[in-house]
């Protein structure tokens, strides 16, 4: 359909998801803003073949996704190491508990496997549907939602069980259990 | 009546896993929409509108009449 006043609005006002869906992806604002930026060009360069009546923030969401995967392949080298850097940045920070606990966040989120990390995002913070994420995804439901399970029980073994001895130092470990005790 | 909510939030021992996985999993849960929702109040930085705008409007679009010489 050819490019309405709505379907503008409606364009700009999936930016900001856009770039939150871009930045959890790559844990990157600068990457994360050139993704979303690519993604509206290719956009309204194919905005005929939106289908008008459909989930326009899914079919958003579907181009950014597939350009970080492109995008990513290329990248692998530097994600390694910037999830080097996450763990450094733990180890150096004193105990200042709610930073920490979005940096220690912020960094197991990154060691999932990208497959969970997106599902998890898109279902658990995105808020779309099984069914839409499995759109976005291109893969069927139930692989969604194995997916969401794992990535939820692998985030918990990261940040909340003491075995994860590589991840961080025994504190954190413990101050973000005990983080309401004491 | 027992008070199990302010026992789960105080006295969580790693070692047990049921009580403790349902607010590892609602933490979790927290955490992600927070990270996220961060990003979206931030709102639609004046890059992509102004982009839109150009794209939308052709006669705009010529980077000399606006841009400035910015590059």
């Amino acid at each position: 359909m050819p490019l309405t006043d709505s379907l503008r609005d409606e364009i700009l006002a999936s930016v900001p998801s856009l770039r939150a869906f871009a930045i959890s992806l790559s844990g990157n604002g600068d990457r994360a803003d050139d993704l979303v930026q690519e993604t509206l060009l290719r956009a309204l360069a194919n905005i005929d073949s939106f289908q008008p009546g459909s989930n326009l923030p899914a079919w958003l969401f579907t181009i950014l996704r597939n350009l970080f995967r492109s995008d990513y392949r290329k990248r692998r080298r530097e994600v390694e190491d910037a999830d080097g850097n996450y763990a450094k940045t733990l180890k150096s920070q004193p105990a200042q508990n709610a930073h920490l606990e979005f940096e220690e966040f912020r960094a197991a989120l990154d060691k999932l496997p990208q497959d969970q990390r997106e599902a998890l995002i898109l279902v658990g913070a995105s808020g779309f549907s099984y069914e839409d994420a499995a759109g976005i995804c291109g893969c069927a439901v139930g692989t969604i939602k194995s997916r969401v399970n794992r990535a939820r029980s692998k985030l918990s073994a990261l940040l909340y069980v003491e075995s994860a001895e590589d991840f961080g130092p025994d504190d954190t470990v413990r101050a973000v259990i005990g983080g309401g005790g004491r | 009546m027992k008070d199990v909510k302010s026992q789960a939030s105080k006295n969580t021992a790693p070692g047990k896993q049921g009580g403790l996985n349902a607010e590892i999993q609602a933490r979790i849960g927290h955490q992600l929409r927070a990270m996220y929702d961060d990003v979206v109040r931030q709102g639609v930085p004046e890059r992509f509108s102004e982009l839109i705008r150009r794209l939308d409007d052709p006669q705009a679009g010529n980077p000399g009449d606006q841009n400035n010489g910015r590059d």
